[in-house]
């Protein structure tokens, strides 16, 4: 028996499991199916990590090194090459691999942190023939990071998420020619930071407004056709582009892993496709938290790691002081605004301030985000640009959710200059 | 006056520098000493991998440990495509020490213990 077991041991998992040392739980057990601690952050070898939280810019391994250092000094335990099948409402895990066969350990609680996974072709329906040479971005990143593959010499990439701007300098770095960048929506979805030194740096052309829609070749891709789209994402007869190319990589969204959470009867939230959470990162389950990319997708991995030590601390409050008691209000998201995490919250359970994370749905410029209760505004922040690919967060303290009945809503407007 | 995204941090400011390299936009000191970094001589972190022998994993990630000027990026790839690295590795082992001249060592970012054999 488990005072709490965490599976994955991404980032997410290893901060909510060092956090949970912390607190006072000595009964931890780390649950991985890799060879290695890490998750995701092993193959991402570029810098860029670490800013916000260690005030230093680290690559992904090293960020990974500094909280399995940590963890180290710990007592908590790891079982790697093993994976999570199935839990269930009273906190039973099946796992199997070869150190422990099949089996069933109980936990008093557990942290999700299994991550998330890319879309594929399949689920975006990019039509044309099915040859050898379509990869999403971020199996191209493990082949080439960690494996040692090249996966072709001469590339177009669909979607202008972080993965496919960073595989673009990756491919470019390595010797491949990489022809164009495509996106179909107007503004790109990665970070401006990465469109600058990823695409501008190596002069790789960024087509917004653009989708592909022919994939040609037999065995191997020949060449790809790109069309412009109009505003309804429909593309425009007369505006095809011919790329010849050997290989095609998508970008085109993460999905958060979820088959165990929704077996486990968790309720979960459609916006943000993870099990929708309390203010402490609890589920629907208690004794049951999610938290990293399994609960919403993120683009930084240092609120990755303030988010699961939040989760990581609940679970020790959870089983050394019992489940969190109180009233429970929505959070919701007003205009502007496309999901809210967390989606419930009881304000008595509330440490010091709620931290509310959040995306818009379009790009902002000079704007200001109200948070609101029953048409008043709760609190108020301003900005001077957000985009739909870059996640934001706000804090509202304690003090300011007394009295707050029927629910939070959160919305963004933009302000005259 | 030349407009610029600051990239070093994912903030993301977008900043003006005009020709006496005046700095407005950016919301820390960093932001200033990067636009007068970029428009006088840029430079930036190359991050890749070098061949790995003895170890779980064939490739070691590796990265400068100072900023390198933009144009030696493609030299310091082809230096590195010569480096092989024996396991174990400890992270911020030097692989290659002031490379290319530069001042900057190449330095390992993953620990690769060395694999059992058999
Ligand atoms: C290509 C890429 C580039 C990025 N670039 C940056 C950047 O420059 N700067 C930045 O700050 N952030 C960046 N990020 C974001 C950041 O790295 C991620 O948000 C973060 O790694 C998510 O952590 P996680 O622990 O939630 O998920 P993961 O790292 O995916 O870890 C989940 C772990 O759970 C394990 N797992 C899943 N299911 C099971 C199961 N059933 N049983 C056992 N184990 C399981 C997986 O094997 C994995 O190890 C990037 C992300 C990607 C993908
Ligand atoms: S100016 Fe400062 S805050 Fe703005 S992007 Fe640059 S480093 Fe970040």
């Amino acid at each position: 028996m488990y005072e709490l077991i965490v599976i994955g041991g991404g980032p997410a998992g290893l901060a909510a499991a060092c956090e949970a040392w912390d607190a006072g739980l000595r009964r931890i057990l780390i649950v991985e199916r890799d060879k290695t601690l890490g998750g995701i952050l092993n193959q991402c070898i570029h810098n860029g990590f670490g800013l916000t939280y260690f005030k230093e810019e680290l690559t992904g391994p090293e960020y990974a090194h500094r909280f399995t250092q940590l963890l180290a000094k710990t007592g908590v335990e790891v079982r790697t090459d093993t994976m999570v099948l199935r839990i269930t409402p009273d906190r039973r895990v099946h796992m199997t691999g070869p150190s422990c066969g099949y089996r069933i350990e109980e936990a008093s609680s557990v942290i999700l942190a299994m991550g998330c996974r890319e879309r594929t072709r399949g689920a975006i329906g990019v039509p044309g023939a099915r040859p050898a040479g379509v990869f999403t971005a971020g199996a191209a990143q493990r082949y080439v990071n960690v494996e040692g593959w090249m996966p072709g010499k001469r590339v177009v990439i669909l979607g202008s998420g972080d993965i496919g701007l960073i595989m673009a300098r990756r491919m470019t770095l390595e010797g491949a020619k990489v022809l164009a960048c495509v996106e179909v929506m107007p503004y790109s979805g990665g970070l401006t930071r990465n469109i600058v030194q990823c695409l501008e740096d190596y002069k790789i052309p960024l087509y917004l407004s653009h989708t592909v829609t022919d994939v040609l070749g037999r065995d191997r891709v020949e060449k790809v056709i790109v069309s412009r789209v109009d505003e309804n994402r429909r593309p425009i007869p007369g505006t095809e582009m011919e790329f010849a190319c050997d290989t095609l990589l998508l970008s085109v969204g993460l999905i958060p892993e979820n088959e165990l959470t929704a077996a486990a009867g968790i309720r979960m939230d459609p916006r943000t496709k993870g099990a929708a959470v309390y203010e402490n990162m609890e589920t629907s389950l208690p004794g049951v938290f999610a938290c990293g990319n399994v609960a919403h997708v993120h683009d930084l991995v240092d609120y990755v790691t303030r988010e699961s030590q939040r989760a990581g601390a609940a679970a020790a409050r959870f089983v050394l002081n019992g489940p969190a008691a109180g009233e429970e209000i929505p959070v919701e998201n007003g205009p502007g605004v496309s999901y809210t995490v967390p989606q419930r919250v009881r304000p008595e359970n509330v440490d010091k301030s709620l931290g509310i994370f959040f995306r818009v749905n379009r790009i902002f410029g000079r704007s200001r985000i109200c948070v609101e209760a029953e048409g008043r505004e709760v609190c108020g922040f301003d900005r001077e640009r957000m985009a739909p690919g870059e996640m934001e967060s706000v804090t509202v303290p304690k003090k300011l959710l007394a009295g707050v009945k029927g629910g939070l809503t959160v919305s963004v407007r933009e302000v005259e200059k | 006056m030349r407009e610029l995204v600051c990239i070093v941090c994912p903030r993301g400011c977008h900043l003006k520098i005009d020709d006496s390299l005046n700095v407005t936009g950016n919301a820390c000191p960093r932001g200033e000493a990067y636009a007068r970094a970029e428009t006088t001589h840029p430079t930036r972190v190359v991050t890749s991998t070098v061949r790995l022998v003895g170890g779980q994993i064939p490739r070691l990630p590796v990265k400068t440990g100072a900023p390198v000027p933009k144009e030696l990026i493609g030299s310091v790839m082809a230096e590195l495509s010569r480096v092989t690295v024996t396991a174990p590795v400890k992270v911020g082992d030097v692989v290659i020490s002031d490379v290319l001249g530069t001042g900057a060592d190449v330095v390992a970012t993953r620990e690769i213990p060395e694999t059992v054999k058999i």
